[in-house]
């Protein structure tokens, strides 16, 4: 015993707290679970696969729909084709339990008791593996939207229909489609914070995100509003290239990177916030 | 080595004041007040459900009293921003991601508190765990879990040392082994403070005691003192007309419990007083043995009527 005890008085030399080691410590916690890098690659195998599905189709039955280069890119269909419409729910579904699973596996399994036991400050903990989820599914959105990009232009340049990245609209599709993953994680990890328990925490993740805008439609003026402050319809406008004057509720590309950047604050506070002095 | 830390170190006192916890209309911790102090192994005994878990976790700051107040070392445990150079505690072995390993489980929380990364090699050394650090830890059996428990605990060389239930899933070795680490941590001056529902595994760990039962503290003194409360020797006496011995010995002033069969349990004489009673009505004994009292016996008798979960339902 006295090998691993050294003389006992030391806590007078304790080393001032600092922010970077528990982001160290969150990062360790992240990445020492065989399961992240599991779900980061099998997710973007997933996104990548719908989009370069879709480029795909319109590669092999291009002759069929009696289509011409000119006639495909004045469409936007290039663009369209960079991130479709199931990829971007797949890419929410799977970072929003990412997310979610970061927290849950902590405050599911009874561990929370131990991190917060070794650090009592309990909000730092939650901003340090906040910023940690946030950080990683930045990067990890931001590869998989723009491989996807190229991806699928590699496939339409076999038609020559294909765009690059200075095409007007193709960087903010890129963006969108890359910060959908951090958002999603966000909300995720707010519900897990406050949810628990890690099977009701993913699906309420997925309610929000996923359920509620299928349900609402801007449909009318009022289903209008509530739609235009959903993520998944903020990120449509962003990903969308509309047909000039089809949309009966028109909305900005500001209004809706506003709602981007709304839900990820919100989230961000309510999972430090809630971490406060509810019991574990 | 630590001979001169004594035992008044204010620093390492754990003061539980008036402490209630309620869920809801139940009070799992009601009105507590105890003193933990440096320099011994103090027991923390009460059966299943008395509320030591709960206590535990409002020394650390996990859980939010409903009133009273509880320090260490003279502040909230909460006000430390980093907490393993303060207290170390295993709460529950199976507080873990089974998906990690225990090096990854243990380099995390030496990283959340600035512990040099060599300090985790050490203390799963000193577990015996040092093998098995790159194995996942859903693998681990609960002795091993109860191990790495102890090992994050012994992460910050703190001062202050809690354990709950820490004997669970030991194997003999490794109770023997857990005794050993206590009563060397108390000896070095730190403030050791074990749980357990079982007196036996604290008859040879601990030397202060503090005994609660349906949230409510029912002893707090020196193991010694506890032992001595035991209500004295009983005798068992076996003899083949059992209600007339008890008739007699009733008369002279026992307290006698049939055991069943031909057997009876007698409180309050000595056994050469009964065999002279028994000779004196004409009754056959087949079998005179005094029991002498154990500390089981003081705590049994102590807790009987604040026992949450009984057999028997007798409540």
């Amino acid at each position: 015993m006295t090998a691993v005890t050294t003389a006992p008085a030391r806590t007078a030399a304790e080393p001032r707290a600092r922010f970077r080691d528990l982001l160290g410590a969150e990062w360790l916690k992240f990445w020492s679970l065989r399961s992240a890098p599991w779900s980061l690659v099998i997710s973007a195998l997933v996104v990548l696969a719908l989009n370069a599905g879709q480029a795909w189709d319109h590669w092999r039955y291009w002759h069929q729909d009696d289509m011409t280069p000119a006639r495909f890119i004045a469409n936007g269909m290039p663009l369209q084709d960079a991130f479709t419409t199931n990829a971007g729910i797949a890419m929410m579904i799977a970072a929003a339990a990412i997310g979610t699973l970061a927290v849950t596996g902590e405050y599911g399994t009874g561990l929370i008791r131990v991190t917060f036991t070794a650090v009592p400050a309990r909000r730092p903990v939650l901003a340090a593996k906040t910023l940690v989820i946030t950080a990683v599914m930045t990067v990890f959105g931001a590869a998989v939207s723009a491989v996807s990009f190229g991806l699928v232009q590699a496939i339409l340049s076999a038609r020559h229909a294909d765009v690059t990245i200075g095409y007007p609209g193709a960087l903010r599709i890129v963006a969108a489609s890359a910060l959908l993953a951090p958002l999603s994680a966000l909300v995720g990890v707010a519900v897990g914070v406050i949810v628990r328990h890690s099977a009701a925490a993913v699906a309420a993740s997925i309610v929000i995100l996923q359920v509620i805008p299928l349900l609402i439609h801007a449909s009318g003026h009022v289903s209008a509003v509530i739609a235009h402050a959903l993520p998944f319809w903020a990120w449509n406008r962003l990903d969308f290239v509309p047909f000039d004057g089809r949309d009966a509720y028109p909305w900005t590309f500001a209004g809706a990177w506003t709602v981007f950047a709304v839900w990820a604050a919100v989230a961000a506070v309510l999972a430090v916030a809630a971490a406060g002095w509810r019991d574990v | 080595m630590c001979g001169r830390l004594g035992r008044s170190h204010p620093d390492r006192v754990i003061e539980v004041n008036e402490l209630t916890k309620r869920y809801g209309q139940t009070a799992a911790v009601q009105d507590l007040t105890f003193t933990v102090r440096p320099g011994h192994v103090t027991g923390f005994l009460g059966p299943n459900g008395a509320g030591k878990s709960t206590t535990l976790r409002l020394i650390l700051g996990l859980n939010s009293p409903s009133g009273g107040t509880v320090t260490v070392g003279g502040r909230p445990f909460r006000s430390h921003p980093r907490g393993l150079r303060h207290v170390g505690a295993l709460l529950d072995a199976g507080d873990v991601h089974g998906g990690r390993t225990a090096g990854a489980h243990l380099s995390a929380l030496a990283r959340s508190n600035r512990i040099p990364r060599a300090r985790v090699g050490e203390v799963l050394d000193a577990t015996g765990l040092a093998g098995v650090a790159r194995r996942r830890i859903r693998g681990f059996s609960l002795g091993m879990r109860q191990r790495l428990g102890i090992a994050a605990a012994l992460l910050g060389d703190p001062p202050v040392l809690l354990f709950d239930e820490p004997l669970n899933g030991l194997d003999p070795e490794g109770v023997k082994w857990v005794r050993g680490l206590f009563r060397g941590l108390a000896a070095e001056g730190r403030t050791v403070f074990v749980s357990s529902h079982l007196m036996s595994e604290m008859e040879h760990t601990a030397d202060e005691l503090i005994v609660i039962g349906r949230g409510r503290l029912l002893a707090a003194e020196p193991l010694a003192r506890f032992a001595a409360r035991g209500t004295g020797a009983s005798v068992t006496v076996r003899t083949p007309d059992p209600a007339g011995l008890a008739a007699a010995l009733t008369g002279a002033g026992a307290a006698v419990q049939p055991q069943g069969g031909d057997r009876l349990t007698v409180t309050g004489l000595t056994a050469m007083r009964i065999s002279e009673l028994a000779h004196r009505h004409q009754i056959l004994l087949h079998e005179l043995a005094t029991q002498n009292p154990s500390l089981e016996d003081a705590f049994m008798e102590l807790t009987a009527s604040s026992s949450d979960y009984r057999a028997g339902g007798n409540r």
